[in-house]
């Protein structure tokens, strides 16, 4: 019953994101373990680490395009709810490592040796349990998304004004993270993993183990995300989006309804930077900063903003352009490249990929109909 | 003289000496008002008369410098209320420009206007996610938008969009509605449809009407107040305010 309600509101872009999803998540991993390294489909692992990266990309550019696509609300520190989930994560590695640091202490990481630190700092206590980390991968952003939601949505703070403060949130972040005396290893951040469950983390089905799980939480939280804008909760957010005070005169406490979307958004985006601090080795506190946040924006606005689809599209092909350009003699343009194609996208396709793609859709269909009709003009008047 | 208790009893909404300025310039000044249930009011005045800041005050945007405002026999300081509360007490109001939600098809419009439990987790997982058709049908054909009932609400004309809003206030089912310029850019085939759809509207509920359009006005055949500098000129029937020589006097200049 529930099942049925739900697919009935599914419509065929969502339903064939799935299906692709889920073919990756599955054949690629089975490719890169089973196939020979001659076989011409055979996945090297360097590059299911690589995918698996971006996939974490594209579940944080999905839960920013969830409250910024949906609601309006452009959050330039979506970045910190990333870095803030894959510290969670990567505390619970470095506890894993136990004696088999530089300096073999079996409690306290390297880095707290070296500083002389005598005992665990009291918010690195249950840590060494899988399931305490991973309840705080989700809490710990979401709890921080409430609070500053909390005095943000409840003065009405808006628009750019917002998009600055949560700008200085990321950044007041990423310098109290540098501080060697926070206790989160400072400049260098946490690293020289060994293992996740009791496997080793650099071994070959880890990796691809990894890569599955990252998938998967890509498809749940793009179905929780469907699922949320398909409600009339979704209808409001667009309602809110579109015209905030008319909301509140039809009855709407629009502040709650930003707290729960920007909460959960928060949430999505611990889960990815979870997911990929184990792919990537390390996290440092250079996540947190604000040209991070920024980029994803990019790749929201490039895949086609307020469509989840167009934001996990986007957040791919931009990373794979970036692993393009800064893998060779292309690697100091990178930042031209990514600025051309914010201004590219702006003039041209201000709707993103997605939204041109729809766009020549119907255009082939009803060859007469000029107009996107109104979606297309709201966004040209943006 | 009658005792300020009984008209207060008496009165759906109440504003007594209510006075607020932005800037030094009082919008309104010591503005009395009452009106009773089941009662329509058509409110006319020039520009700056005061109108839209009075409905301001009474929805909860503007707090006034002084003055009550109550709602309900007094049973409810709207001075005290934002706008979501005073929307959830059953006070309605529709813009002065339309403002529809233009994303969203016209049913969805009403769909959210709809009367019933407004928060977060209601809007999930709650009833507005499976309300009949007929209902959102119903109150189409009240304001003559069956036929649009998919389009997007950005792409009907401006006379529509007027009687969406119309539609969503009654969606609300609000104890009072406030109606800010309904007939503004309408046709007179329009206006005289907008006319009717408010008389039949004011059978089951109480609304407040600013308007321009005399023609309008007298369809409507109301009592009406004429505001002017911020406080109540005349009150009476169209006819007995547009005698007033001090009415004629402010619409016509010396």
């Amino acid at each position: 019953m529930i099942t049925k309600a739900f697919f009935a509101r599914f419509d065929r872009l969502a339903f064939w994101f799935v299906v692709v999803m889920m073919a990756v998540a599955i054949l690629v991993p089975l490719s890169n373990l089973l196939l020979p390294p001659s076989s011409m489909f055979h996945v090297p692992t360097y590059l299911v680490a690589l995918m698996g990266k971006y996939l974490c990309y594209a579940i944080l550019a999905i839960s920013l395009d969830l409250v910024w696509g949906y609601c309006g609300i452009l959050s330039l520190g979506h970045g910190a709810f990333f870095a803030l989930g894959g510290y969670a994560m990567g505390m619970y590695l470095m506890r894993q490592i136990g004696t088999r640091g530089v300096y073999s202490h079996p409690v306290l990481p390297d880095f707290m040796v070296f500083l002389n630190w005598k005992e665990l700092p009291w918010f690195w206590h249950g840590f060494n349990m899988f399931w305490f980390a991973a309840v705080m991968i989700l809490l710990v952003p979401g709890l921080l998304a409430f609070i500053f939601g909390w005095f943000a949505f409840r003065s009405r703070v808006t628009g750019v004004y917002l998009s600055i403060i949560t700008q200085a949130m990321t950044y007041a972040l990423l310098l109290a993270f540098f501080r060697n005396d926070m206790g989160f290893g400072g400049n260098n951040g946490l690293t020289d993993f060994k293992d996740i469950l009791g496997f080793n983390i650099q071994a070959q089905g880890t990796r691809a183990a990894l890569f599955f799980l990252t998938a998967l939480s890509l498809i749940i939280v793009f179905i929780i995300s469907r699922w949320m804008v398909s409600t009339a909760y979704g209808k409001v957010l667009i309602a809110v989006r579109d015209a905030e005070s008319r909301t509140r005169f039809l009855g709407y406490r629009v502040e709650h309804f930003k707290f729960l979307v920007f909460t959960v958004s928060a949430a999505m985006a611990g889960l990815a930077g979870a997911l990929y601090v184990p792919q990537v080795g390390i996290i440092n506190p250079s996540e947190f900063s604000p040209a991070n946040s920024i980029e994803a924006v990019i790749w929201v606005a490039v895949g086609g903003r307020g469509t989840l689809v167009g934001a996990a599209i986007g957040a791919v092909a931009v990373n794979f352009l970036k692993t393009i350009f800064t893998t060779g003699a292309l690697a100091p343009y990178w930042l031209f490249a990514l600025g051309g194609l914010f201004v590219v996208v702006t003039l041209l396709l201000p709707r993103g990929i997605l939204g041109a793609c729809s766009d020549l859709l119907a255009r082939m269909r009803h060859p007469k109909n000029e107009s996107s009709g109104v979606s297309g003009k709201l966004q040209a008047a943006e | 003289m009658i005792n300020k208790e009984s008209l207060v009893t008496q009165a759906l909404l109440y504003l007594d000496g209510v006075s607020v300025s932005f800037d030094g310039y009082r919008a309104i000044n010591n503005l009395s008002l009452y009106l009773a249930k089941g009662e329509m009011r058509a409110v006319i005045g020039p520009n700056g008369a005061g109108k839209t800041t009075m409905m301001d005050i009474v929805t909860g945007k503007t707090r006034p410098d002084t003055g009550d405002v109550l709602f309900d026999s007094g049973r409810h300081d709207l001075t005290q209320l934002d706008e979501t509360a005073i929307a959830e007490l059953g006070i309605g109001r529709k813009f002065q420009k339309p403002t529809v939600f233009e994303m969203h098809s016209v049913a969805d419009n009403i769909l959210l206007a709809l009367k019933g439990p407004r928060s977060p987790f209601a809007s999930l997982f709650g009833w507005r996610n499976n309300v009949a058709r007929e209902k959102i049908d119903t109150i189409l054909e009240t304001c003559g938008l069956d036929a649009l009932r998919d389009r997007p609400a950005g792409e009907i004309s401006h006379g529509q969009k007027q009687w969406l809003e119309i539609g969503m206030l009654l969606a609300q089912d609000p104890a009072i509605l406030l109606v800010d310029e309904p007939v503004a850019g309408m046709t007179d085939a329009e206006t005289v449809q907008t006319a009717d759809l408010l008389r039949e509207i004011n059978k089951t509920h109480s609304v407040i009407v600013v308007e321009h359009d005399m023609a309008f006005v007298r369809a409507l055949d109301c009592k009406v107040t004429c505001l002017h500098e911020g406080s109540v000129l005349a009150e009476g029937t169209l006819d007995q305010v547009a005698g007033d020589q001090r009415v004629i006097e402010v619409y016509l200049g010396r």
